[in-house]
């Protein structure tokens, strides 16, 4: 796979972006508590965050728990009778109690019917948040219930992705936080891919150092050599990313990709030949309608295989044409973090087809924990803090930009913060 | 001995199998793969493979939604050496090699 792509005008990617600098970085952002928790302020109670898709609150009444403990908050989320989702601290108004058990990621749908009531008092909330009615209201003193409503929480929907801003008042919408390169996908049709995958794991590394994981794709040959078998194994194989493009915090990253089971029978797995499945998902999906590929292939790769957006802060959606993975990196402190993993795919029509997907659901599990049985190794070694300068090549400059980003944003937070005139 | 029999007739001499790798879930499969032996897995997986095809074939003949009990039994033997091929294919040991103690949970799935 010698493939050479074609660089920016400018003669790399690193030139083609200047404002990236060139220098080496020390990841100190990764190992800092300090920084950690300049992180949950600046970033986690800031920008945009995704908690779901509109799949999981499917009618009105369906709700969801989202846990995001970053931004100090346990969230519910909810479809109201006008069709919207609207997200609430799970908290109710009386005492503080969870007005709903929270459940990390409950995968059966939950409905509350029309209104939820509080186990502990018995205060009934409307879907829209309103309080509606208590017991013993007449012991209270001059209470207003139109006071008590739940607390909410921004809450808008891009392509069908939730998110979600703690913010008081956003500093942006979430259509002019995402920007041109990720509302490019707009017209994507994630709402035919429903066949879902999740998996969770607690990592022992900083949010970032996982989501570096797949910013570049150098480590692949060296990590995964397991993802071709031995006898097509190139010791010298390198890997080289066709496109990387940035826009605000955002990034992407694109790649071509063989359709392997074009190749010869002995760059496949036995397994893979028998399933027609395997590392690259399914061989064949099923026609979702026109895809926008200016939006998915920016950078006109061909044959194109799957570009990767990174979504600032912390959700990545991997699209392979017919399929694509999502992960989401919640710290929960500064060296931990809670990833989850999603695939997505067509509803199977056929046993045949959900075998497939089970092939691409399993092996998805084994690349990806070798990047993680990996990381809690490098999170250590960065906290001897010894070496303060790593260097970064061309093809990893959205790890460069990923660390620029998170050190911008609590930049601009201590600038705001700081007094007038100082 | 029992004699309750778990697979389609078709498939009765994988029946010793079927008590241990008829699985549901992908916790269940994954857990049975890292308590297994390398030569536990290759036994299964010698006996099975050849016939993996056939086994899809005949899975696949039914709905997804109306599976008879033994082709679903069948379903989740495919799916076990979906899980048992990853050792005895790629990894050449149970667990992912480098994986170190990472653990990565599947939450969910689509059943069957």
């Amino acid at each position: 796979m010698a493939t050479k792509w074609p660089k920016p005008a400018e003669g790399s990617w690193t030139e083609h972006y200047p404002d990236l600098g060139t220098g080496p970085i020390p990841f100190r952002d990764s190992i800092s508590e300090e920084f950690y928790a300049l992180e949950r302020e600046a970033i986690f109670k800031r920008a945009w965050l995704n908690v779901s898709r509109v799949d999981e609150t499917p009618e009105a009444g369906s709700y969801i728990t989202r846990q995001i403990e970053a931004a100090d908050a346990s969230l519910l989320l909810v479809q109201d009778h006008d069709g919207r989702i609207r997200a609430f601290h799970n908290l109710c108004r009386r005492r503080g109690h969870a007005l709903v058990p929270p459940d990390f990621r409950a995968t059966e749908l939950r409905s509350t019917g029309d209104e939820f009531e509080c186990r502990h008092c018995g205060w009934r909330y409307s879907l829209d948040g309103r309080l509606i009615s208590l017991p013993d209201a007449d012991r209270f003193a001059d209470l207003d219930t139109a006071d008590y409503g739940l607390v909410e929480v921004h809450c808008d929907v891009w392509a069908g992705f939730v998110f979600v801003n703690v913010d008081r008042e956003p500093r942006q919408s979430l259509r002019d936080f995402l920007g041109p390169m990720v509302t490019a996908l707009d017209g994507y049709p994630f709402d035919k891919l429903t066949e879902r995958y999740d998996w969770v794991a607690h990592n022992n590394s900083n949010w970032k150092i996982f989501a570096d994981a797949f910013q570049e794709y150098y480590h692949v040959p060296s990590l995964h050599t397991q993802q071709v078998p031995p006898e097509v194994r190139d010791p010298n194989a390198g890997f080289t990313c066709g496109h990387f493009q940035l826009d605000g915090p955002h990034r992407l990253v694109s790649t071509a990709g063989t359709r392997r089971w074009l190749l010869a029978p002995e760059y496949m797995y036995p397994i893979e030949r028998a399933t027609h499945s395997g590392l690259v998902g399914p061989w064949r999906t099923p026609d979702i309608g026109e895809l926008p590929m200016h939006g998915l292939n920016p950078g006109n790769i061909e044959p194109w295989g799957i570009t990767n957006f990174q979504i600032f802060p912390n959700l990545e959606i991997l699209i392979y044409g017919g399929w694509y993975l999502l992960y989401r990196y919640w710290p929960t402190s500064h060296n931990t973090h809670r990833y989850e993993a999603f695939t997505y795919f067509h509803p199977a029509r056929t046993v045949r087809e959900r075998i497939e997907h089970e092939v691409a659901a399993v092996v998805l599990k084994e690349f990806a924990l070798q990047d993680a049985g990996m990381l809690g190794g490098t999170q250590a070694a960065l906290e001897y803090d010894v070496i303060d300068d790593y260097p970064l090549n061309d093809q990893e400059i959205l790890v460069r930009h990923l660390h620029k980003m998170a050190v911008e944003w609590v930049e601009d937070y201590q600038r705001d913060r700081a007094p007038a005139g100082a | 001995m029992t004699t309750a029999t778990r697979l389609p007739s078709a498939f009765a001499e994988l029946e010793p199998y079927a008590e241990i790798w008829c699985l549901p879930t992908e916790t269940e499969r994954w857990d049975r793969r890292l308590a297994s032996t390398m030569p536990e897995m290759h036994e299964f997986y010698d006996a099975f493979f050849p016939r993996l095809e056939e086994a899809i074939e005949y899975c696949d003949k039914f709905p997804l939604d109306d599976i008879p009990d033994d082709a679903l039994n069948l379903l989740h033997l495919v799916y076990s050496l979906i899980m048992v091929a990853m050792s005895v294919e790629i990894m050449h040991q149970p667990a992912p090699t480098d994986s170190a103690d990472a653990v990565m949970i599947r939450t969910g799935e689509p059943r069957p």
